[in-house]
């Protein structure tokens, strides 16, 4: 395959004669997960110097904890930055999801008769509520058209307002339903040690993966983000899949917020703040052009495991949480400047 | 050769508000023929064609395709009718490859449970097809079905659109402006494309600006003026002047003299 298109016309000489900077840069092109999966490798030995325990099973299995709930919404996000978007409520929304299904099961003591619904009304309402919000932001931008970074900024602060006054500001201390808590169980693995949650955010993975490689509408989403124009005149409902990638988007930041509730063990209004901003940064680490139209799923896995072993790697080291914070902003930079770097290759 | 045209337009009307862009005009196209439509800015040749391929509903006239009349209500209308159209604004995805670009919007499934249930679409049987739609129309520069788009030149990036219209269209192709944002060398890819449609037997209704180009394919080229049909000619019974003249108005053509019907 590659010796085709090298061979394809009168540059032939050129590529042959082309430096390793022009190689690499060809590579990455065809294969943008390579940059990321490289980080991660070269950050992982680098740390493994520092601590003797950072290259342990336990200690990728805490990663891996930690990382579960940023891959999921990072999953989510990575569709609709797919089709050129950018979701800055799904934090908002995954948090909303947690706290209904939460309040749901608990009910309202203290006001009368604590009225706690069955579980299996809760969360099924709780993955409704984040799709319906995924819903809002699909409708405001196919039907008002207005750009998503807008839409979302707007309905990032609507559910972070929902979810306080459904809180009424405080942390509700509740013994949360054995089905919601679910996903914080462990299992085994040989020498690893991970949560449900774990594994199920990996099935999420699998799951989108296969959905956008082997499927017309996975198709779709990719050509919608490359060419909006190219995509409508091809014959495709635009709207319709913009639409679908906002609510699908919303039940995974809603079944992320499953994960949210096994992890910590109560749904906290809280626990979203950094969820936003740590989603996109996977996302855009993993390599999926914020232009859209270029990337893929399993690089925002990649993207999520490389902030979490940054953010772990750091601390084993001992270097202080604000040169962490620092670190993962140049991180960022840099993999956007890779990302530039690469989309120059060929043209 | 068969009389009756493979698509019909009668008093095809269109304003937009105030403005009549299109006011009564018709159009004729003959099984096998290239057809040109040329005329001035504002003399309704965009309008007509979206009018044909169904992005714009008339306000008043018939469309008759194969005898029977259509009624397009949305742009996939004409489309599932067999009317495939091409932009001048090379209409692909830059970052997908040409065997997804040849199928998008319109994916092979597997067959099987793999199809019907998984709804997996079946890459290679797509790619196989997209090699042979290419091969059919001789475009002997792409080589590689897994390439994308983004690295083709834009005289390829239309043949890849011209092959998907080649490829879905059942009855008849509409080329709207294809070498508009083309150089010389890029145009001469499309106008051979062109010429191959018409050994496939394939009619077509190319838009274009560009006489040179017009007279060297077209078999007969329709003149619009301020939203009707001003006049059809031939390359062979008129010069480029007299299409000139016709278009601005200071030549008016006798029904008699015209080229009503097919010319071969």
């Amino acid at each position: 395959m590659s010796q085709d298109t090298a061979t394809d016309d009168a540059v032939v000489e050129f590529q042959n004669r082309s430096s390793f900077s022009q190689k690499m840069q060809a590579l990455l092109h065809k294969y943008p997960w390579m940059s990321s999966t490289m980080v991660l490798v070269v950050a992982s030995i680098i740390f493994s110097f520092f601590n003797e325990n950072f290259l342990t099973p336990s200690n990728f299995s805490l990663i891996l904890q930690q990382v579960a709930i940023v891959g999921a919404v990072a999953a989510g996000q990575t569709l609709i930055i797919l089709t050129a978007g950018i979701d800055l409520s799904c934090g908002a929304i995954a948090v909303f999801s947690s706290m209904t299904m939460a309040k749901l099961v608990q009910g309202t003591p203290g006001e009368g008769e604590p009225v706690g619904i069955a579980v299996w009304l809760a969360f099924p309402a709780g993955l409704l509520v984040g799709m319906l919000g995924g819903a809002i932001n699909g409708f405001l931008v196919t039907k008002v058209k207005l750009p998503p970074f807008i839409v979302t900024l707007g309905t990032f602060n609507v559910f972070l307002a929902l979810t306080l006054t459904l809180t009424k500001g405080t942390v509700p201390s509740i013994e949360m339903d054995p089905f919601l808590l679910t996903l914080g169980n462990y299992v085994n693995l040989g020498p690893f040690r991970v949560t449900t949650g774990v594994l199920f955010m990996f099935a999420m993975y699998m799951v989108l993966a296969f959905v956008l490689r082997y499927t017309s509408w996975g198709r779709h989403v990719y050509a919608v983000g490359d060419d909006i124009d190219a995509a409508r005149l091809a014959g495709i409902s635009v709207n319709r899949v913009l639409m679908s990638v906002y609510i699908v988007a919303g039940l995974t930041f809603a079944l992320a917020a499953w994960i949210v509730i096994g992890r910590v063990t109560v749904a906290s209004p809280n626990t979203g703040g950094d969820l936003n901003l740590d989603a996109i940064t996977a996302v855009v680490i993993g390599g999926t052009s914020l232009f859209g139209g270029r990337g893929t799923i399993f690089g925002s896995l990649i993207g999520a495991i490389i902030v979490g072993v940054f953010r772990n790697g750091l601390t084993l080291a001992g270097v202080d949480l604000y040169y962490q914070l620092m670190a993962i902003g140049l991180l960022i930079i840099f993999a956007v400047s890779i990302d530039q770097w690469i989309r120059k290759a060929r043209k | 050769m068969s009389e009756s045209p493979i698509l019909q337009a009668v008093g095809l009307t269109k304003s937009y508000g105030r403005v009549i862009a299109l006011d009564g005009s018709d159009l004729e196209l003959f099984p096998g023929e290239v057809l040109a439509v040329v005329g001035d800015n504002g003399a309704g040749k965009s309008t007509m064609i979206k009018c044909l391929s169904g992005a714009e509903i008339p306000d008043e006239g018939q469309i008759i395709l194969d005898g029977h009349q259509m009624s397009f209500k949305r742009p996939n209308d004409g489309r599932h009718a067999g009317i495939e159209t091409v932009y001048q604004t090379l209409a692909v995805a830059p970052a997908l490859d040409i065997a997804s670009n040849l199928f998008l919007g319109r994916e092979m499934r597997k067959s099987g449970p793999l199809g019907s249930v998984l709804r997996m679409i079946d890459s290679s049987g797509m790619r196989k097809a997209a090699k042979e739609h290419i091969a059919a129309l001789g475009i002997g520069t792409i080589q590689n079905i897994t390439q994308a788009v983004e690295t083709l030149s834009g005289g390829q990036r239309q043949a890849v659109a011209v092959a998907r219209a080649a490829a879905f269209g059942q009855k008849l192709i509409i080329l709207d402006e294809p070498t508009a944002a083309l150089g010389v060398r890029e145009s001469r890819q499309v106008l051979k494309l062109i010429e191959s449609l018409r050994e496939r037997g394939m009619p077509v209704i190319l838009i274009s600006h560009n006489m040179p180009q017009v007279f060297e394919v077209a078999d007969r080229i329709q003149i619009q003026r301020l939203g009707k049909r001003a006049a059809v000619v031939t390359p062979k019974t008129h010069a480029m002047n007299d299409v000139v003249a016709i278009m601005t108005g200071a030549m008016t053509v006798d029904k008699k003299d015209q080229s009503l019907s097919p010319i071969r």
